[in-house]
């Protein structure tokens, strides 16, 4: 090949191709048209100029035989695998058509649109269900048990997300002035250096120990960082809550904690009624009082005084708020009721987890929590990371508020080195997310009203702008309140990959009178759509990144068979459903988005990224100090009080518990003694793998070669006490049903637990039913139920269940 | 009578985290069949007292690896060293790295074919 002939193009990763949640700065080499190489930007501030495996096997991605290159138009019974290849046009017309039909027979509601993992389709497929004029957009995990419960949780108790610190804010990232290296960092259940999840660079946290940031790695599994760390606290998966709330005890009973944080940016001193539990409010004090303002107790005059929560300050000046009151206040009706403070009840609650009750609870044995709970309280800064299995149990929430109160009782909130608030970059929001408006939204609240799960839980209609997926499900099935007819899938696999119970998600397609699949490749599902749209990869489309810092342009590469990408092909039906549609090009819809920046599309392609400046409210640090949080521009937080909340007012409105606590799982062996009898071994699932995203890329020969069967990983014990040598076919089974693994003996799983790898199914095997890509085979979703989600619509046990194992006769074949 | 090697890879296995893309950048930059490829990455996992244990992963160079001359040729870093997502390869002169070996511990130094 000749160098002349070959053009750099330089652009950002964000899936399809890599999977990822995306950000790294990459240069594809073209020649004739073709990708030849892609290769890290060195330039680029996020990456500097790495890359990992699945982004660089991308040449074997877009020209892969199996691409999806052209519209596909069902031709005979669902399942059947018969197909005819048809124009873009005629598609457009076939689904506009039907699509029509059943927003004409049953209302715009009765389709769902469907995505999986959180990348660039979100703004995409809600622009179409808002346009079409459906508020059913779905994330397809159980529990929406990804991200959007933790995102929920930090909105509740402070208004805001946050991430570790890795100087991503700036361009000179570790080196700017303004950064400081964590002293200490948490880990908790997170294996981020393998595939980069909840937009992060996961390699970032190895840079930060190469400058000496010390690691806690909390993990059931030895996971790279546990094998690194200074303290590695082993936990029995779903006790996470328990330990946090072990942590909380020892940094309160020790005096570990920042007075000052928790005098000025917590709700600590509002007053709790003893009586009913609940916060006392200036309404209950009189009449026309507001039930939006909140009461503490002045030392200085031993009389109760009214937090404004508008104003974000006492009503009245210089006074001084118990943190600790034992208090009797005299109410408008002239009785009078004893209340305690936010932060008495807090410590009572923490005084329910001594250290021997949560080595009880965790295994974690009792010395190591609280030498990792003070090593954390005293590095400064210090800073906690988490990942997906903490969305992954129905109590998700109240683990939350626990993780997120030893942040903000260690003052680590938004200081260099610390938790730092994760703004969208310049506050350009695509579309709704948890905390955040868009510019793609609904067109009224009349158009949300018949949102599933809007009307049953709380944070559905506070700031989660999804249907609630396990009562999608059902009504599938029971079309109570009102049937679902078309369901529009977009690069999700639900009975591959992000489906719990997938043959109840494949009843549920057979069901339907219409289904529309948008992938890259075939797979187990879009065998079940009627019209099957083919999508392009990152590098076949152009788009833009706000989230978080830099904002980012995606810059077309190649283009790939009659491939489009998400925005193109929604944006087109977008404005054939809607008269009024806002955009007449893409461009304009992007330069829409980004405007908050001040530059236009073409001017950020230019520039590649960008960076807010100092001052701006998506540039750390301090902010709730400096009244950048906030719309109102008042220090404080974006939360109902404006602090900080130790005691959850959301949560008290919708009538949960207001306090961190720990709930027992619904699948352990504490929980149902009676099923582990039977199955007597802990299930997780869901170990990264750095070859796959998901339940993608089984289809890559450089990847799949890393990683080339199904592997449930068995301590040495275990596999011996059940006759299994390393690398025999074992069943893994509960009374769910069972799928089939490799067996992977290995130190890294302790002898009470197994660990199988999700997403698997065969692209070598035959697509049609009943074959389906032999997505019965190994897919470990088989063995969790849906409708476990926890009492806020949040949350799946999919770290935590139970099983048996045994030997496959006939190495599995 | 065989070259007497000059160059290397040192490799500081503290900080490789088996992330794979040494594997597929080289698959990358010579278009390997699967199967074959310059360099691999080997899984250990070592039993240590007080039921402790630790996993580390080395990348190893093959039978395959001619430490990218048709790179280095152009003052380019070897595929697999440029993209080290742990920044934890270094290729150079034999000489000079194993000075460096001596600059921390869980280090080795390849010179391959």
């Amino acid at each position: 090949m000749s160098a002349q002939n070959v053009r750099i193009v330089r652009t950002t990763t964000w899936s399809a191709g890599p999977g990822c949640h995306g950000g790294c700065g990459v240069l594809a080499h073209i020649e004739d048209g073709k990708l030849i190489k892609l290769e890290g930007d060195p330039d680029h501030p996020w990456n500097q100029g790495r890359l990992c495996a699945r982004a660089l096997a991308m040449t074997q991605y877009v020209e892969h035989p199996k691409r999806l290159r052209r519209p596909l138009k069902r031709v005979g019974k669902r399942g059947d695998g018969h197909w005819e290849e048809i124009s873009w046009d005629e598609a457009f017309d076939l689904v506009e058509k039907k699509m029509r039909a059943i927003r004409e027979d049953y209302g715009p509601e009765s389709v769902i649109f469907s995505m999986g993992t959180g990348r660039d389709i979100g703004p995409w497929i809600c622009m179409l269900a808002y346009a079409f004029g459906s508020p059913n957009v779905m994330f397809a995990l159980s529990g929406n048990a990804c991200y959007t419960p933790r995102f929920a949780a930090l909105d509740t108790v402070q208004g805001d997300y946050c991430v570790f610190d890795a100087g991503q804010w700036f361009a000179d990232r570790y080196d700017d002035p303004r950064f400081e290296m964590p002293a200490c960092m948490i880990v908790w259940g997170y294996n981020i250096p393998a595939t980069c999840p909840d937009n992060l660079f996961g390699h970032w946290i190895i840079d930060l120990m190469k400058r000496g940031t010390k690691i806690i790695s909390i993990d059931p599994r030895l996971s790279w960082f546990a094998s690194r760390a200074k303290h590695w606290l082993r936990l029995r998966p779903g006790t996470d809550a328990a330990l946090a709330m072990g942590f909380l005890n020892v940094i309160i009973k020790e005096d570990l904690y920042d007075y000052e944080f928790l005098e000025k940016w917590t709700n600590a001193a509002h007053l709790v009624r003893k009586d009913t539990g609940k916060l006392l409010r200036e309404s209950d004090l009189a009449t026309g009082g507001s039930r939006e303002n909140f009461v503490a107790w002045d030392d200085a005059t031993n009389q109760a005084a009214v937090w404004d929560a508008g104003q974000v300050e006492y009503k009245t000046p210089d006074i001084k708020p118990a943190l600790s009151s034992d208090c009797e206040v005299s109410l408008a009706d002239g009785s009078t009721v004893a209340c305690r403070t936010v932060w008495d009840a807090f410590r009572a609650e923490v005084d329910n987890y001594p250290l021997d009750k949560v080595e009880e609870i965790t295994g974690v044995p009792a010395g190591d929590i609280a030498q990792a709970a003070r090593f954390y309280a005293r590095s400064k800064p210090a800073s906690i990371h988490w990942g997906v299995p903490i969305d992954m149990t129905p109590a998700v929430t109240p683990l939350c508020q626990a993780i997120a109160a030893l942040w903000a009782l260690t003052a680590n909130l938004d200081i260099p080195g610390g938790n730092v608030i994760s703004r969208f970059a310049f506050d350009a929001v695509a579309y709704a997310l948890p905390g955040a408006e868009g510019v793609i939204k609904l067109k009224s609240k009349e158009q949300d009203k018949t949102r599933i799960g809007a009307d049953r839980y709380g944070p559905f209609n506070t700031f989660i702008w999804r249907c609630q997926t396990d009562l999608a499900l059902e009504q599938i099935f029971t079309d109570d309140p009102y049937p679902i007819k078309g369901l529009w899938i977009q690069t999700c696999n639900l009975l591959g990959g992000i489906g719990l119970d997938p043959k109840k998600w494949r009843e549920a397609l057979k069901k339907l009178d219409l289904v529309v699949a948008v992938d890259l490749f075939m797979n187990s599902t879009t065998q079940y759509a009627d019209v099957v749209l083919p999508a392009a990869s990152f590098l076949e489309k152009e788009g833009v990144r706000t989230w978080w810092v830099p904002l980012q342009s995606i810059n077309r590469a190649i283009s790939v068979g009659e491939c489009r990408s998400d925005v193109e092909i929604n944006f087109e039906l977008a404005r054939r459903f809607d008269p009024d549609f806002k955009w007449k090009t893409i461009h304009e819809l992007f330069n829409d988005i980004i405007k908050p920046s001040g530059l236009t599309f073409k001017e950020l392609q230019a520039r590649g990224w960008a960076f807010p400046p100092e001052g701006h409210p998506s540039c750390p640090y301090r902010r709730h100090e400096k009244g950048l949080l906030r719309a109102d521009k008042k220090p404080g937080f974006q939360t109902l009080t404006g602090r900080f909340e130790l005691y959850s007012t959301l949560r008290e409105d919708w009538g949960l518990e207001p306090l961190p606590h720990h709930e027992e799982p619904p699948f352990t062996p504490v929980s149902r003694p009676d099923l582990a009898k039977d199955y007597p071994l802990i299930l997780s699932t869901g170990r990264r793998s750095p070859a796959f995203f998901h339940a993608e890329h089984r289809m890559i020969p450089w990847l799949r070669q890393i990683e080339p069967d199904p592997v449930v990983e068995i301590h040495p014990d275990t596999a011996a006490e059940h006759g299994i040598g390393n690398g025999e076919w074992v069943w893994v089974e509960n009374w769910m049903g069972r799928a089939k693994f490799k067996a992977k003996v290995t130190l890294v799983v302790p002898p009470w637990m197994v660990m199988a790898t999700h997403g698997w199914w065969f692209p070598e095997k035959s697509g049609p039913e009943p074959t389906l890509y032999g997505v019965w085979e190994s897919n470990i979703n088989q063995l969790i139920p849906m409708n476990a989600q926890g009492k806020d619509g949040l949350g799946a046990p999919i770290k935590h269940l139970l099983c048996k194992i045994y030997k496959v006769d006939g190495r599995g074949k | 009578m065989a070259r007497k090697p000059e160059y290397g890879l040192l490799i500081d296995y503290e900080y490789c985290t088996g992330c794979y893309t040494c594997q597929v950048a080289c698959a990358q930059e010579y278009q390997w069949p699967t199967g074959m490829g310059g360099i691999q990455v080997l899984e250990v996992v070592q039993k240590l007292p007080n039921d402790k244990a630790y996993l580390a992963y080395l990348p190893f160079p093959t039978e395959l690896c001619t430490l990218c001359a048709p790179r280095t040729k152009k003052g380019l870093e070897p595929a697999c060293v440029k993209h080290c997502m742990a920044g934890c390869m270094k290729y150079g002169r034999l000489e000079d790295l194993s000075k460096e070996l001596g600059n921390k511990s869980r280090m080795v130094l390849w010179s391959p074919r």
